[in-house]
């Protein structure tokens, strides 16, 4: 249940890059403001989205006739230290993601470690491939319960996605450009930080954009070994039969989820140098 | 361009050139796993100045070649000498600083527009920024982009031969005395290449670089350099040459199978319209009774008359039959007067004359003005007595270029023994 929405979002993940060469129009300046005009329409419409379906949400709890455990488990304050929870799992998670995968994948794009390259995705890919909830389990066994242990379980999660595009972002930078840095006397870090880099912005950012939604699902199975987070409304409506609590804590995790979406896609945006089509 | 005197030959070289020579000197590179050299032992003398194209089916190592001159590829044995000064050693970004490198297409960075690609090297080698707006400027109008529209352009905002352009401007940023080039023409339609070429040649006149420059393509070779490089596998130098000799004394089969078909042809667009000898005709002006213009052609026995204006510039071009049926000649111009401008070369010469009903075609040099006639016997005769000169010149002040081993391979019957002569800057380093 709580892991659809990051199946949704990761799901529509591939949005940008698969439109990135959609309007690779040769025009002027005219033309990109256009696009960039309608690129801001469906963000919108994303947001205003996400902000109707809370309201919705909303206004059924309070006009809902709810029972005191529900009461209790549903209150604004409970709810707001929940996603609070959440919220810190997942961006301490993401953090550590990045200043992990981001300068791993670099390095494994450069040439005297291209050739373990293969070997370091396969054992990430370990990480993704198994059941979310059996590495939670099994970190759980092995490191103690808790906030830290959900933490750990969280990256190894979302290692993959940050690396792999990554390395895809800078394996896709045209090689003549770089040999055209390079034989303008450009030295290999002038070359990383100021073609190769830049170039691989786009695919870098919407792999951390899935890696971030991807940890907000996962975010609530950290429940299950006592690490906080909107899991518990979930949980707590299964094993009580609630099933007010249990779609309340779903939709919440699933809205959360298309907001981080939406940042994440805000910042795309920004992020996007100029000049590419 | 067809033109081979040595770089010593004219009066000031050190005024004008501004290029440096270059001398690859038993240059070898072996990659680890392959039998075979990609380069094997090649010395070869880039003179200061002149455009040297490397030409040669692919995989002969041309590019590998190209690559060593500024050691993006390190070579495996041997010296890279430039200007006279030895830069094997030297720290590579810093000789590549120094060395101008245009790739296929530009290779220009989609995110940084025209102006920043420009400025990449002047940046690096710590120019103020007045300096390096100024030069972008400049560069853009040699280059023949209006600066104020094209400096703040993205890459994909230009046409595939503007991005060529800039490619050019941004590897003279720095006004490197050595360019490299990398089948700079190979990604633009044919027109477009055509009209680039020209414009190098333009610009090579005024900034006279040591150019040196990889193509597949023979005609560019002829019609760019001063000097060609024919390689074969391994990078074995088969004729090294002005194109003029090649054309007219290929080496081997190799060499003559690579020139093609139209070797003949080819040597049409080494000479220019003005380096052949004109015909004179019979002029007469708009108003002239056509009685008087026939009996002057009578006289001289010619059988067109050519009408021009006032300011010499050529309106009409009358056959007697034509002239036999006015009274007295008109003013008008006709829009169908094969013309072709003393800076042509035969081969456009020839392209107009086929198609004109007379035959021959109608010079004019500066503004316009009517110089002579050109017709197909001028050019024949002009074509063998290219043709017999280039066999018979000893192609004076000769670049050398010779693999290890194969001495033999530039043999040309009728080349003395060539020695290595350092260039104006007293390159050489032997």
């Amino acid at each position: 249940m709580s892991e659809r929405p990051g199946v949704v979002a990761a799901g529509t993940a591939q949005g940008p890059t698969a439109s990135a060469g959609t309007d690779a129009l040769p025009g002027g300046t005219a033309d990109t403001l256009v696009s960039r005009d309608r690129s801001w329409l469906p963000l919108l419409r994303q947001l205003a989205g996400i902000i109707l379906a809370g309201l919705v949400l909303a206004a059924w709890l309070l006009s809902a006739e709810l029972t005191a455990t529900e009461q209790i488990t549903l209150n604004p304050a409970s709810l707001l230290v929940y996603t609070g929870e959440h919220l810190a799992l997942t961006l301490l998670a993401a953090a550590i993601v990045l200043v992990v995968a981001v300068p791993l994948g670099i390095l494994l794009t450069r040439r005297p470690f291209r050739r373990v390259a293969g070997p370091v995705l396969a054992v990430v890919n370990l990480g993704q491939s198994a059941p979310a909830i059996g590495l939670v389990v099994l970190l759980a066994a092995w490191l103690g319960f808790g906030f830290r242990t959900a933490v750990v379980a969280l990256v190894v999660y979302a290692l993959l996605p940050v690396l792999r595009n990554t390395m895809v972002g800078i394996g896709q930078v045209d090689p003549r450009l770089v040999e055209a840095g390079r034989g303008m006397g450009m030295s290999a870090a002038a070359v990383l930080l100021r073609v190769e880099l830049p170039l691989a912005v786009p695919i870098m950012l919407a792999g951390i954009r899935t890696a971030l939604v991807l940890l907000v699902g996962t975010a609530a199975l950290s429940t299950f070994i006592n690490g906080g987070g909107l899991g518990i409304l979930i949980t707590t409506g299964v094993n009580l039969n609630l099933s007010r609590v249990l779609i309340a804590g779903a939709v919440i995790v699933a809205l959360l989820a298309l907001l981080v979406d939406w940042v994440g896609r805000v910042v795309e945006l920004l992020a996007r140098p100029k000049g590419l089509a | 361009m067809s033109d081979n005197i040595p770089a010593t030959a004219s009066t000031d070289p050190a005024s004008v050139i501004t290029g440096a020579s270059i001398l690859l000197d038993q240059v070898s590179k072996r990659y680890p796993g392959q039998a075979k050299a990609a380069v094997d032992g090649l010395t070869m003398e880039i003179p200061a100045g002149k455009i040297v194209m490397l030409v040669g089916p692919s995989g002969c190592g041309k590019t590998t070649t190209l690559k060593m001159i500024n050691r993006l590829i390190e070579p495996t044995e041997g010296r890279i000498v430039l200007d006279g000064d030895d830069v094997t050693g030297i720290n590579g970004d810093d000789l590549r600083r120094r060395i101008g490198y245009v790739i296929q297409a530009g290779g220009l960075f989609p995110h940084m527009t025209v102006a920043t690609n420009i400025a990449i090297v002047p940046k690096m080698l710590g120019w103020s920024k007045d300096r390096v707006a100024a030069r972008v400027d400049e560069l853009l109008e040699l280059v023949s982009l209006d600066p104020a529209q094209y400096r703040d352009r993205f890459p994909r905002e230009l046409s595939g031969g503007q991005q060529q352009r800039v490619g050019v401007a941004r590897a003279l940023a720095a006004d490197p005395p050595v360019l490299l080039m990398d089948e700079p023409f190979g990604a633009v339609d044919p027109i477009t290449r055509v009209r680039l070429q020209d414009e190098l040649i333009s610009i090579q006149k005024e900034l006279q670089k040591t150019i040196v420059c990889v193509t597949h393509d023979f005609d560019e070779a002829v019609k760019l350099g001063d000097w060609i490089a024919i390689f074969t596998e391994g990078a074995q130098l088969v004729q090294y040459d002005t194109p003029e000799r090649i054309l007219a004394e290929p080496a081997n089969e190799f060499v003559e199978n690579f020139i093609g078909a139209g070797a003949g042809l080819k040597q049409l667009t080494l000479t220019r319209v003005n380096e052949v000898e004109l015909q004179s005709a019979v002029t007469a002006s708009p108003g002239d009774l056509s009685s008087d213009v026939l009996s002057r052609l009578d006289q001289q026995g010619h059988d067109h008359a050519v009408i021009i204006d006032g300011r010499n510039r050529p309106l009409q071009w009358l056959s007697r039959r034509q002239l036999a049926r006015l009274e007295r000649i008109g003013s008008t111009r006709d829009p169908r007067l094969p013309v072709v401008g003393e800076r042509a070369t035969l081969n456009d010469a020839l392209d107009i004359m086929l198609v004109s009903s007379v035959g021959a075609a109608l010079v004019t040099g500066g503004r316009d003005s009517f110089r002579g006639v050109v017709d197909v016997e001028t050019i024949m005769v002009a074509m063998s007595q290219a043709h017999a000169r280039a066999r018979t010149s000893h192609a004076e002040g000769k670049p050398v270029g010779i693999n290890t081993g194969a001495l033999t391979a530039l043999d040309g019957p009728h080349d003395g023994t060539a020695p290595l002569r350092s260039a104006d800057r007293g390159a050489g380093g032997e």
